[in-house]
């Protein structure tokens, strides 16, 4: 069936099909441009069955699918490797098979689905078989969890000739906090905040798509300033990690200016956010029915002015950056990805933008009819680290004109900031929300049960989609090449692993 | 060349000579809470207001540390400093005062009532590593905000080398762990196998609500409720996350043998 895509659909109107129809669909789907936003297990009569959904870019409608609960069904994945995640994670969480897998192992190690195993016998991240290349001279190289940086915890595993990389395979799941279940039968007040910290770099991201979700599942529009306060936030948000980014990859091929100027001007952003909330990460600003924080005149007027200086630092601190050849040699042509694969594997965010696919939920799937300004989905061809930090320069000329014309109208207006929800939604009833963080679209999906509780719910940090992007970027590069790789990426551990 | 150099002079010299020198905080940053004498009767707005359960309502009955016998026990090792609280009491008996100060040496100096008291001093002396500090940093859970606003430290609004402290690449050369997160049950063996690799003698700093309590993560089967649990922790650094002044003032702390200041 099909949804728009900022409406709600009753569940009992997504008809059933057989597991086949709905991989025969969903492949249709696919094939046609679709790109799959979610497949998960829908709980129901002691098991799960699938739901998936896809969208196409250009369209408001979601295509919607379901099958009965389930044990065991044809992977998609052969045939459709962007499920490859899905297809682990329902067969981790519900313990449906998807037979065919070509890679079948839990995502997070949690212990229940597949990992039902006795107590004690449950097996941690890592700690099952990687996927290995023989041969008298083929080395292996294994990193982490705990990592040489600040930085969170992952695995990787790489299978090396000489310096050059054959293959990596990284495993998650170290993370893991169990969120999602922790809504189950909400929503509660704390859960606005929680889901603040599903992945703390993307608070406000997070906080807008659960926000997004619970009004589109109530049918509750919120207030015009509430919208252009959350997408202040958001491209508060956007320009103090892309500020952040090109330092680190400036600082990665050893041009220290930028990456120590943009370390600086990454903080400025983050405290113009704790001039708004009282939170660097944005913490309190956006909640359900609409944001919690106001601006008045003299704010605005100290943000904008700030907002213009911080504009002028890292504009000349990456044009400084790019200017040097040695840089511009090290980001060119290294961890690249086709288009092609892109697409296959579904990215999202920066990283499908620099393989040339257009791909933006502000664009897609937009959370408001605020008019966009000058911004455009900005689109490299390279799909390598020079055109992964491209995109981010390009998209900081674009956020700060956006948040200026927001600080600019918040500042000539005033009005309600927040429509409160009903305490009780409306039951069986099922939502999607996207919203396009700085790392790429986030993707909430909920379903209510018949007393209006959270009955299921997932979310898809765009990390989840993008950590096969960087395994497939560094293929045949040097192993040394791999944390330039990796900034380029900055993918979010506990956003995956929730 | 030129054109970098340039651009090095517009970008100005921009490290605070701190503590001499105190940082300007955002006027909605809300630092250090304080609790002041109210009657509350039966209201319990804030308790009710508080997400993660950080605030206890006292009586004579159930005393709380310090012996305050009335009004709100608040756990900053449990807070968000979300303000909820604060904007729920209908006297105005919690007030945030913009103080970055958070820091203790003991778990249960954390909970302010409204009476003050003496910190409690560490319990050995931080004075080895007055010159020197290294120290591991270990994201056990946590959601990259705490892990940041330690990571920012390095930057040169900061600075943290000045004091002779860094974040170093290894246990093996680290004095001690900073431990971020509430120690997902995926990483409880690669938190316990890192303290295991720092030579003695060694402090943990526990930094963050989840960190120190498991904050939003409390009583989860994945998670768990505090480092406490599992390793001895010498200085607690509050917030979600503690703003980066916040931070570094608790590794200075942690490098003294009084404490004297009063929470
Ligand atoms: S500020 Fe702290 S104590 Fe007050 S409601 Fe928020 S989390 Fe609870
Ligand atoms: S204390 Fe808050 S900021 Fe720190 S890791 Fe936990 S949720 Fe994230």
């Amino acid at each position: 069936m099909v949804l728009d895509y900022e409406q709600s659909v009753a569940l009992a109107d997504v008809p059933v099909m057989s597991a086949e129809e709905l991989r025969q669909e969903v492949l249709e789907q696919v094939r046609d441009g679709g790109r799959l936003l979610a497949l998960f297990g829908l709980p129901g009569n002691g098991g799960a069955g699938l739901c998936a959904i896809v969208a196409h870019s250009g369209d408001r409608f979601l295509r919607a699918m379901r099958t009965a609960p389930l044990t065991q069904y044809a992977s998609l994945t052969p045939d459709c490797p962007q499920a490859h995640l899905f297809e682990r994670e329902l067969w981790e969480q519900w313990n449906i098979l998807p037979e065919g897998h070509p890679w079948l192992k839990p995502v997070r190690f949690v212990p229940h689905g597949c990992l039902t195993a006795t107590p004690g016998e449950r097996p941690g991240p890592a700690q099952l078989t990687h996927y290995r290349v023989d041969g008298e001279e083929v080395h292996e190289v294994a990193v982490g969890p705990v990592h040489a940086g600040v930085i969170e915890p992952g695995h990787f595993r790489f299978q090396c000739y000489g310096e050059n990389v054959m293959h990596l395979e990284i495993s998650l799941g170290f993370q893991h906090r169990d969120v999602e279940r922790r809504l189950l039968g909400g929503p509660h007040p704390a859960h606005a905040r929680l889901m603040e910290c599903v992945a703390g770099d993307t608070s406000i991201g997070h906080a807008t798509a659960f926000a997004t979700l619970l009004e589109r599942l109530a049918g509750v529009t919120i207030p015009e300033r509430a919208n252009r306060l959350r997408r202040l936030g958001l491209e508060l948000e956007r320009l103090a990690n892309h500020t952040g980014d090109l330092g680190a990859i400036a600082g990665d091929t050893g041009f220290l200016p930028t990456s120590a100027w943009n370390g600086r001007i990454r903080g400025d952003f983050l405290n113009l956010t704790a001039e708004v909330c009282g939170n660097r990460f944005g913490r309190n600003w956006v909640c359900p029915g609409g944001v919690s924080v106001d601006v008045d005149a003299e704010l605005c007027a100290r943000l904008l002015d700030r907002l213009r200086h911080c504009w002028r630092d890292v504009r000349e601190a990456v044009k400084v950056m790019f200017a040097s050849a040695s840089v511009m040699d090290r980001l060119e042509e290294t961890g690249e990805i086709s288009a092609d694969t892109a697409r296959t594997l579904g990215l999202v965010g920066v990283a499908a933008r620099a393989c040339g696919l257009a791909r933006d939920a502000r664009f897609d799937a937009p959370l408001s009819c605020l008019p966009l300004c000058e911004t455009q989905i900005r689109v490299e061809k390279g799909g390598d680290v020079l055109s992964r930090a491209r995109v981010r320069s390009r998209e900081l000329a674009d956020s700060v004109d956006l948040a200026c014309t927001d600080i600019q109208a918040l500042s000539h207006s005033e009005g309600a900031i927040c429509q409160p929800l009903p305490d009780r939604l409306p039951a069986g009833r099922l939502a999607v929300a996207q919203v396009e963080g700085w790392r790429g679209e986030i993707c909430h999906v909920g379903l209510t049960d018949a007393q209006g509780r959270l009955a299921c719910y997932k979310m898809y940090d765009p990390s989840f989609h993008n950590w096969a992007g960087l395994e497939a970027a560094l293929r045949g590069q040097q192993i040394s090449d791999f944390p330039l790789c990796n900034k380029s990426f900055n993918l979010s551990y506990c956003g995956h692993d929730l | 060349m030129l054109h970098i150099i340039r651009e090095r002079l517009h970008q100005k010299y921009r490290t605070l000579d701190y503590p001499r020198v105190q940082p300007g905080l955002p006027a909605r940053y809300p630092g250090r809470p304080e609790i002041l004498a109210v009657h509350c009767g039966d209201c319990r707005a804030c308790a009710d207001a508080c997400p993660t359960g950080a605030i206890r309502l006292l009586s004579p009955d159930a005393p709380g540390p310090g012996g305050a016998d009335s009004g709100p026990a608040l756990d900053m090792g449990r807070c968000l400093f979300c303000g909820a609280c604060a904007r729920a009491c209908p006297q105005g008996g919690i007030r945030f005062t913009g103080d970055h100060h958070l820091a203790t040496f003991c778990r249960e100096d954390l909970i302010l009532t409204r009476v003050p008291r003496p910190l409690t001093p560490p319990r050995r002396s931080g004075r080895l590593f007055a010159r020197s500090l290294k120290l591991r940093q270990v994201s056990a859970g946590g959601c990259n905000a705490c892990e940041a606003d330690i990571n920012v430290l390095g930057t040169l609004v900061y600075d943290l080398g000045k004091f002779g402290i860094d974040m170093v690449a290894s246990p093996r050369h680290a004095d001690g762990l900073a431990v971020t997160g509430p120690v997902s049950r995926n990483m409880r063996e690669g938190l316990l196998a890192t303290f295991g690799a720092t030579p003695q003698p060694r402090l943990v700093v526990a930094v963050g609500s989840c960190a120190i309590s498991g904050g939003l993560f409390r009583d989860n089967a994945e998670c768990s409720n505090g480092l406490e649990e599992l390793l001895p922790v010498d200085v607690f650094v509050p917030g979600c996350p503690p703003h980066p002044w916040s931070i570094l003032d608790g590794l200075l702390r942690a490098r003294t043998d009084t404490a004297d200041w009063t929470v």
